[in-house]
C-alpha cells in the first residue's frame, strides 16, 4: 500500500468517525470541539487535492469564524446539556430508509457524473503557479459575477443579524 | 493515486451522517452543526471533481458555498437568540406553535 493511499485512508476514516462522534454528542461544547477536529481533518483532505487555498480557508473561515461564533452563542445563552427528550430517540425506520435512499442516490449519481472532460488547469500548471493565484485569476476574469453575488450574499445576513438579534428587550 | 470515487463516497457518507443528525437531533444548535457537516460534504465533492477534471469552476462554487455557510450560520444564530428569548429553550419540539 503506497503512502498517499495510507494517508488518505487515515483522513477519510477519521472524518467519518469524527462526524459520527459529532452527531451523537450530548454536550454542545463537546460537539463543537469535535467538529473543530473534523474540520482540520477535512482541510487535510483538501491538501491532497492540490487545493491549499481551500485548506487555509477551511481553517480560517470554518474553524476560526463559524465555530467560534457558535461557541460564543452557546456560552452567551448558557445552554449546557440537552434534556432527556431527544438524543437519537426519534430515530425511526422511515428516517433511516430516507437517509439510505439519499446516500444511494448520491453515490450512484456522483459515480455517473464524472465525465472525461479535462480542463486547462493540470497538476503541472497548479504546481507552477499556485492554487490561490490561479483561483484569483479565474475569479477576476471568467467568474466575476459569482464574486459580486458572494459580496451580496455576505452583506444581507449582516443586516439580518443586526435586525434580528440587535433588538432591545424594552421595545 | 487515490481514485476519485473514494472522495465521492466519502462525501456521500459524511452527507448521510449529517442528514441523519439533522433529522434526529431536536436542538437548534445541533441542527445548525449538522447543516455545516452537509455543506462540508458538498465542498469535498466539488473540490475533488475540480481536481480530477482540472477545472477551477468547482473551486469557485465551493467558495460560494463557504460564503453561504457563513451567511446561513449568522442568520440561524440570530434566529436562535430570538427563539431562546421567547421560550428559554433551544428545543425545536417546543416551537410547534410556530406552525401555520
Amino acid at each position: 500500500m503506497s503512502i498517499p493511499i495510507l494517508f488518505f485512508s487515515y483522513f477519510a476514516l477519521a472524518s467519518i468517525v469524527l462526524s459520527l462522534i459529532v452527531v451523537t454528542r450530548k454536550n454542545y461544547i463537546h460537539a463543537v470541539l469535535w467538529t473543530l477536529l473534523l474540520f482540520i481533518h477535512i482541510s487535510g483532505i483538501y491538501l491532497f487535492l492540490n487545493a491549499e487555498f481551500f485548506a487555509m480557508i477551511q481553517m480560517i473561515v470554518y474553524a476560526g469564524a463559524i465555530l467560534v461564533m457558535l461557541i460564543f452563542v452557546i456560552m452567551l445563552l448558557n445552554v449546557r446539556h440537552e434534556d432527556h427528550l431527544s438524543d437519537l430517540s426519534s430515530l425511526s425506520i422511515p428516517k433511516v430508509f430516507f437517509v439510505f435512499c439519499v446516500f444511494g442516490i448520491l453515490a450512484l449519481a456522483l459515480q455517473a457524473s464524472y465525465l472525461n472532460t479535462i480542463g486547462k488547469f493540470s497538476i503541472d500548471v497548479v504546481n507552477t503557479f499556485s492554487d490561490a493565484k490561479l483561483l484569483g485569476q479565474v475569479f477576476y476574469s471568467e467568474a466575476n459575477l459569482p464574486l459580486i453575488i458572494m459580496g451580496v450574499v455576505l452583506f444581507v445576513p449582516m443586516i439580518a443579524a443586526i435586525v434580528l438579534a440587535g433588538k432591545r428587550s424594552d421595545e | 493515486m487515490v481514485p476519485l470515487n473514494a472522495y465521492l463516497i466519502l462525501a456521500a457518507i459524511i452527507f448521510a451522517i449529517g442528514l441523519i443528525g439533522f433529522m434526529t437531533r431536536r436542538s437548534i444548535i445541533m441542527m445548525l452543526l449538522c447543516i455545516e457537516l452537509m455543506l462540508n460534504a458538498v465542498n469535498i465533492t466539488l473540490i475533488s471533481l475540480s481536481h480530477y477534471m482540472q477545472d477551477f469552476m468547482g473551486q469557485v462554487i465551493a467558495l460560494l458555498i463557504i460564503a453561504n455557510a457563513g451567511a446561513g450560520m449568522a442568520t440561524g444564530l440570530a434566529l436562535l437568540i430570538n427563539a431562546y428569548r421567547l421560550k428559554k429553550t433551544v428545543k425545536i419540539d417546543l416551537f410547534r406553535n410556530l406552525r401555520g
